[in-house]
C-alpha cells in the first residue's frame, strides 16, 4: 500500500516534469514593455486590450498550435528602466519579440536596444516620426498612425477653415514641437496665405493655464492648433471655457477625441473642435462590433483608444509569429513587410518601406451629448492615404 | 493696456495656489527642519478627498464644506504620519527625514490609483464662481479673484497666528533656536506635531482648492513638490512673507515671460532661484543661519582607515564580485553593471556630502554631463570607447568646476537648492538644444566596442572602475586634504584659524566629486546605448540622495551599501510588481525605521556599543570638550 503511494508519487512528479517541459515548448512568449505606473490612464485599458488579444489568439489555437504567452513589464517613464526591462526579456526570458511602449523616447530607446541585439521590435505607440524615419532600423516596426499621418489627417479639415490667422498651444517636448512644426508645413503648403501669430510652449503636465489662455488670446488668431492632452488640456479647456477664449473661433486638435482625454472633460467639453480619436459608440462595422462585443463581455467597460492599440499589437504580433512559424527575426521581418491583416477598424498593412502600418484614425468633430463630451461626424481616414510618396520616405529614412 | 493687467491678475491668481502650499513647506522647515518630500504628497491627497467629497456634497454648502473638510482630513493624516514616522527620527542625521518623506511620496503615488482609479478626474466648479468678469473686453475668471483675494487673507492670519499667539510665540522661538526653547521646558513634541499639522492642512487646502480649475490625477504631487520648495528658498526659509513675494514674483515673470519667450516656463522658476541666490545667499527675506551650536561631526565615531583584516575582507568581496560572470546569466550581469555604475555616482555624492558637509540636490547635472560627454565624443567626433571614456566624464568636471565656484558660496539647504537648480538649467538646455543633444529624444547607438560588448567584459569594467573610484574616495577621506576638508566642514571658524581655506577646498572637494559622478555617466551611456535628458533630471538626483542616506551618511563609505540596496530592490520590484511604487515607499520607510542612522551607520553604531566600553568613555570626554 504504502510503496504503491511512493510509486505513485513518483510517477506523478516525473509526469508533472515531463508536462513542464513540454509545456516550455509549446509555447512562444512576447516581452512587451509600457509606462504602467507612470501613464495608467491609457495603459489600464491598453493592457486589457492585450488581454483579450491573447485570449482569443490562445482560443483560437495559439501560435500554429504553441500557446501565445505575454511577459509584461513596467518602465516607469524612463527610457533606461526600459532598456534594462528589454535586457531582462530578452536575455533571462528568450522572449520571441519586443512589444509596447508609448511615450517617443522610450520607443526610440527601446528601438535602438533592438537594433543592437538584432531582436525583432513592434512598436504599439510612440507617435514619433523618427521611429520610421530618421532612426528607423530594419529591426523595428510601429502600429499607430504617426504625428505625420494624424496632422496630415487634420491638415485635410483645418485647410478647408476660412480662418487665416492660426495661434499653437502644443506641450514643450519632442511631440508637440513635432506634431506643431508638420502641421505648419503641410498647412503652409495647402494654404499659402494662412499667418501663423503665436505659438504657446506649456512644460508637459505643468502648464499655467490661465497666462497662456490670455497670452493666446492676445494675438487675436482665427483658429488654434492646439497638441495638449490629459491634465494639462483639461486645465487649458477649463481656463479657455471661461475667458471666452474659444467662442467664435476654429479649433483643430491633436487626440482629443480620444475617451482617455475627452471624458475627463466631462460637461466642460467645448464644442466643434476638429480631432483625431476613436468615437467607439459610433463605429458599425462588423470588425469592431466584434471586438467592442467581446471587450464589454470580458471587462465590463468601454473600450478606450488604448485598448485598441494593446488589443491590435498583440494581434499584429501573433499574426507575424504564425505567418513566420519561427522566432528568427530575421523571418518575422520577412514575415512583417508587406503584412496584411484585419484589425477593428479595417485591414491594415505593414509598409515595407519603412515599417509603418497603414492603421488610421478617425476625425471627427467634438460635441456635448448628455454632459458628456462626443465624437460627431467622425469618419475613418486610412492611414495609406495620408504618408508621403514612397521616393521621399526613401530621402527620410537611412538606408540599413 | 486692459491686457497687461489681466495678465498681471492672472499671475497673482497662480501665485496663490503657490503660496498656500509654499507656507506650509515653510513653516514645517523653519520649526521642524525637515524637508518635507511628501508636502507634494499631501496637496495631492487634499485634492483628492474633496474631489471625493465635493462629488458626494453638492450645493454650496457641500463644495466649501467639502473643501475644509479635506485639508483637515489630510491634516489628520499628517498628524499620524508624524507621530508613527517622524517622531522616530529627529535625532538622526540631517536630510534623513528626507528619506522617510520620500518613501510615503512613492506609496501615496500607488495609493491614489488603487483608490480612485487611473482616469484623470473632473472636479466641479465652485457655486458662485463659475464665469468670469468683464474688464474693458478681457474675462477675468471669478474663481481667479477669489484666489487672488485668499491668498492674503492667509498671510494675515498666518501673521496673526505667529505674532499673537503664544502657541505663535513659541513657534517663532522654535524656528530661531529650537534647543533653547526645548531648555525652557516647552514640550517640543506637540509643538513639532501642531506645526507639522498646520503645514499639512495648508497643503492640503491649496490642493482642494485647485479642484475648480485643474485635473486630480496622481502625478500633481511631482508638478507641484519642486516648484514649491524653490518658492520656499527664494523667499528665504521660515520666512511667510518670502513665501508669499517669491511665489508672485516667479508667477508675474511667467505670466509675462511667455509673452516674449513661449518656452521661458520651463526652465524659469530655476533661473529665478539661481539669480537670488547667487546675489542674496539666504533668499529674499531669508536671515543668515546663526553659526551652528552642535558641532556636526560630534555625533560621528571618528573615522579610522580600515584594518588590514577588513581590506582583506573586502577584497575577498571584490573578488567574489568579480566571479559572477562564472555563475550568472547576461540578465543578472546587466543588472551588477548597472548597480555598479550607481555605487560609483552614490559614492561620488557620498564624498561631497559626509566628507564635505554639503548636500547637493542636483547631482545627476554630472552624472548626465558624463554621459552627453561620451555621447558626443562617440557619435559626434566619432572616437574610439577607450578614449571617449577617458575623455567624457571631463565635461562633468567641467560643471562642477563653473557651478561648484558658485554653489559653496552657500551652505545647508541653500547650497542644496542652488545645485538643483543647476541641474535644472542644464537639464532644460538638453532638453531645448535639439540640434545638438537630440532634445528629449535623446542620442542613442552609443554602444560598447567589441571587447566590451559582451555583458561580463562590461561587468568586469564597471566593476574594476568601481572598486577603483570608491578606493581613490577612500584615500583622499585619509589625506590631509581630506582632513582639511572634514576641518571645514566641522568648524569653519577654526579651519579658517589654522590656515585653510575653506571654499577653496571644499570647491575642490565638488569639482572632484563631480568627476567621480561623470565617469558613473559615461559608463552608463555605454550601458543602455543611449543618453536621454532623464539622466540629468531631479529623479535621479534624488535617487543618489536616497542611495546616500539610506547606507548613512555618517559613514565613510555607506553609500556603497546604499547604493546596492537600493537599486537592486528598485530593479527588482519593477520587474516583479505593478505597485512597485508603494513596495518600494514601503521599504523605504521600514528602513527609516530599523536604521535611523542609515544601514551601514546603524550597524556601525551596534558594533561600537559592542565594542570596548573604554571608547566609549574617550568618546565621552571628547564630546564634553567641544561641547564648550
Amino acid at each position: 500500500m504504502r510503496r504503491r503511494h511512493v510509486l505513485g508519487a513518483g510517477l506523478a512528479i516525473a509526469v508533472a516534469g515531463m508536462a513542464g517541459s513540454a509545456m516550455a515548448q509549446s509555447e512562444i512568449k512576447i516581452g512587451e514593455i509600457n509606462s504602467y505606473s507612470l501613464l495608467p490612464a491609457f495603459t489600464e485599458p491598453y493592457r486589457k486590450g492585450w488581454q483579450l488579444a491573447v485570449e482569443e489568439v490562445n482560443a483560437a489555437g495559439g501560435i500554429n498550435g504553441k500557446k501565445l504567452v505575454v511577459i509584461s513589464k513596467d518602465d516607469g517613464g524612463k527610457p533606461a528602466d526600459a532598456t534594462t526591462a528589454a535586457n531582462e526579456l530578452v536575455s533571462s526570458e528568450n522572449v520571441a519579440m519586443l512589444t509596447g511602449t508609448f511615450l517617443s523616447n522610450i520607443g526610440l530607446a527601446v528601438s535602438d536596444f533592438a537594433n543592437q541585439k538584432k531582436v525583432f521590435f513592434l512598436a504599439a505607440e510612440p507617435l514619433t516620426d523618427a521611429i520610421t524615419w530618421s532612426k528607423g532600423n530594419r529591426y523595428t516596426f510601429r502600429l499607430r498612425p504617426s504625428n505625420y499621418m494624424q496632422a496630415a489627417m487634420l491638415v485635410e479639415e483645418a485647410a478647408k477653415l476660412p480662418a487665416k490667422r492660426w495661434a499653437t498651444i502644443a506641450p514643450n517636448y519632442e511631440y508637440g514641437q513635432s506634431a506643431v512644426a508638420v502641421f505648419k508645413k503641410l498647412m503652409s503648403e495647402k494654404r499659402p496665405d494662412i499667418q501663423w501669430v503665436d505659438e504657446q510652449w506649456p512644460p508637459q503636465g505643468k502648464i499655467d493655464a490661465g497666462p497662456v489662455v490670455q497670452a493666446v488670446a492676445a494675438a487675436n488668431p482665427e483658429a488654434i492648433l492646439n497638441v495638449t492632452f490629459g491634465a494639462d488640456l483639461v486645465k487649458l479647456v477649463r481656463e479657455g471655457n471661461t475667458r471666452g477664449l474659444f467662442k467664435s473661433r476654429a479649433v483643430v486638435s491633436f487626440l482629443t477625441g480620444e475617451p482617455e482625454y475627452l471624458d475627463p472633460l466631462k460637461d466642460e467639453t467645448p464644442e466643434g473642435w476638429i480631432v483625431t480619436g476613436y468615437p467607439w459608440y459610433d463605429i458599425k462595422t462588423p470588425d469592431h462590433d466584434k471586438f467592442l462585443k467581446a471587450y464589454q463581455a470580458k471587462f465590463n467597460d468601454y473600450p478606450r483608444l488604448g485598448s485598441i492599440v494593446g488589443y491590435q499589437t498583440i494581434k499584429a504580433a501573433a499574426a507575424i509569429l504564425t505567418k513566420a512559424n519561427s522566432t528568427d527575426p530575421e523571418k518575422l521581418i520577412a514575415a512583417t513587410e508587406g503584412l496584411t491583416m484585419p484589425s477593428p477598424f479595417g485591414e491594415i498593412t505593414f509598409r515595407k518601406i519603412d515599417h509603418q502600418s497603414t492603421l488610421g484614425a478617425y476625425v471627427g468633430k467634438t460635441a456635448l451629448k448628455d454632459g458628456k463630451g462626443v465624437m460627431v461626424n467622425s469618419v475613418y481616414r486610412k492611414g495609406a492615404d495620408y504618408l508621403p510618396s514612397d521616393a521621399e520616405v526613401a530621402k527620410l529614412r537611412p538606408k540599413d | 493696456m486692459a491686457f497687461y493687467f489681466v495678465q498681471f491678475l492672472t499671475g497673482l491668481a497662480s501665485a496663490a495656489s503657490l503660496f498656500l502650499v509654499a507656507s506650509g513647506l515653510s513653516i514645517i522647515f523653519g520649526v521642524t527642519r525637515i524637508v518635507n518630500f511628501a508636502h507634494g504628497a499631501f496637496y495631492m491627497l487634499g485634492a483628492y478627498v474633496a474631489f471625493t467629497l465635493t462629488e458626494r456634497f453638492s450645493g454650496a454648502f457641500g463644495f466649501w464644506g467639502g473643501i475644509v473638510v479635506a485639508a483637515l482630513v489630510v491634516a489628520v493624516v499628517g498628524v499620524l504620519v508624524e507621530m508613527v514616522l517622524l517622531r522616530r527620527i529627529y535625532h538622526a542625521p540631517e536630510l534623513f527625514q528626507l528619506l522617510a518623506t520620500f518613501g510615503l511620496t512613492l506609496m501615496v503615488q500607488d495609493i491614489v490609483v488603487l483608490i480612485w482609479g487611473p482616469d484623470d478626474l473632473l472636479g466641479r466648479r465652485a457655486p458662485g464662481f463659475k464665469g468670469a468678469v468683464d474688464f474693458f473686453g478681457q474675462n477675468i475668471p471669478s474663481y481667479d479673484l477669489f484666489l487672488i483675494a485668499l491668498s492674503p487673507i492667509v498671510l494675515g492670519g498666518l501673521w496673526l497666528l505667529f505674532q499673537r499667539t503664544r502657541w505663535g510665540v513659541l513657534v517663532r522661538a522654535a524656528t530661531q533656536d529650537r534647543d533653547m526653547v526645548a531648555a525652557l521646558g516647552v514640550n517640543q513634541k506637540w509643538l513639532f506635531t501642531s506645526v507639522f499639522a498646520l503645514g499639512v492642512f495648508l497643503a492640503a487646502l491649496g490642493g482642494a482648492l485647485q479642484i475648480p480649475r485643474d485635473a486630480v490625477h496622481h502625478a500633481l504631487d511631482l508638478r507641484i513638490i519642486v516648484e514649491v520648495f524653490v518658492v520656499v528658498v527664494i523667499g528665504g526659509l521660515g520666512s511667510i512673507i518670502g513665501a508669499f513675494v517669491a511665489a508672485v514674483l516667479v508667477s508675474e515673470l511667467n505670466a509675462f515671460g511667455i509673452l516674449i519667450f513661449p518656452k521661458i516656463s520651463i526652465i524659469l522658476v530655476f533661473l529665478v532661484m539661481a539669480v537670488v541666490l547667487i546675489i542674496r545667499p539666504w533668499g529674499l527675506f531669508g536671515k543668515p543661519e546663526a553659526a551652528a551650536r552642535r558641532t556636526p561631526g560630534l555625533t560621528v565615531t571618528p573615522w579610522r582607515p580600515l584594518t588590514s583584516g577588513e581590506r582583506w575582507i573586502l577584497l575577498g568581496a571584490l573578488a567574489l564580485a568579480a566571479m559572477l560572470p562564472l555563475f550568472a546569466g547576461n540578465y543578472a550581469l546587466t543588472v551588477g553593471s548597472e548597480i555598479a555604475i550607481f555605487v560609483i555616482f552614490a559614492a561620488s555624492l557620498h564624498f561631497l556630502m559626509s566628507v564635505g558637509g554639503l548636500a547637493s540636490f542636483g547631482h545627476a547635472a554630472y552624472f548626465g554631463l558624463g554621459a552627453y560627454g561620451v555621447a558626443f565624443l562617440a557619435k559626434a567626433a566619432g572616437l574610439p570607447m577607450i578614449v571617449s571614456l577617458l575623455l567624457g566624464p571631463l565635461l562633468g568636471l567641467l560643471g562642477a568646476a563653473v557651478f561648484g565656484f558658485f554653489a559653496v558660496q552657500l551652505s545647508g539647504v541653500y547650497f542644496a537648492m542652488l545645485t538643483l537648480a543647476f541641474a535644472q538649467i542644464v537639464w532644460s538646455i538638453a532638453f531645448q538644444w535639439v540640434a545638438v543633444t537630440g532634445g528629449d529624444n535623446g542620442i542613442l547607438g552609443v554602444w560598447p566596442e567589441k571587447w566590451a560588448a559582451s555583458p561580463s567584459a562590461f561587468y568586469w569594467l564597471s566593476l574594476g572602475i568601481a572598486a577603483l573610484a570608491v578606493t581613490v574616495l577612500r584615500v583622499i577621506v585619509f589625506s590631509p586634504f581630506g582632513f582639511a576638508l572634514r576641518a571645514t566642514r566641522d568648524s569653519p571658524l577654526r579651519s579658517e584659524a589654522i590656515g585653510i581655506d575653506g571654499k577653496r577646498v571644499q570647491w575642490t572637494a565638488f569639482v572632484i566629486s563631480g568627476t567621480v559622478a561623470g565617469i558613473g555617466g559615461a559608463l552608463f551611456a555605454y550601458l543602455k546605448g543611449s543618453v536621454f535628458p532623464d539622466s540629468l533630471g531631479i529623479s535621479l538626483s534624488v535617487d543618489a540622495l536616497v542611495m546616500v542616506l539610506l547606507g548613512g551618511v555618517e559613514t565613510v563609505s555607506g553609500a556603497v551599501i546604499g547604493a546596492i540596496v537600493f537599486k537592486a530592490a528598485n530593479i527588482w520590484l519593477v520587474s516583479q510588481t505593478d505597485l512597485s511604487k508603494l513596495v518600494l515607499g514601503g521599504f523605504i520607510v521600514l528602513m527609516v525605521v530599523a536604521f535611523p542612522k542609515g544601514i551601514v551607520g546603524t550597524l556601525e553604531a551596534i558594533r561600537n556599543r559592542w565594542r570596548s566600553p573604554e571608547k566609549k568613555s574617550a568618546l565621552a570626554t571628547s564630546r564634553i570638550e567641544t561641547a564648550e
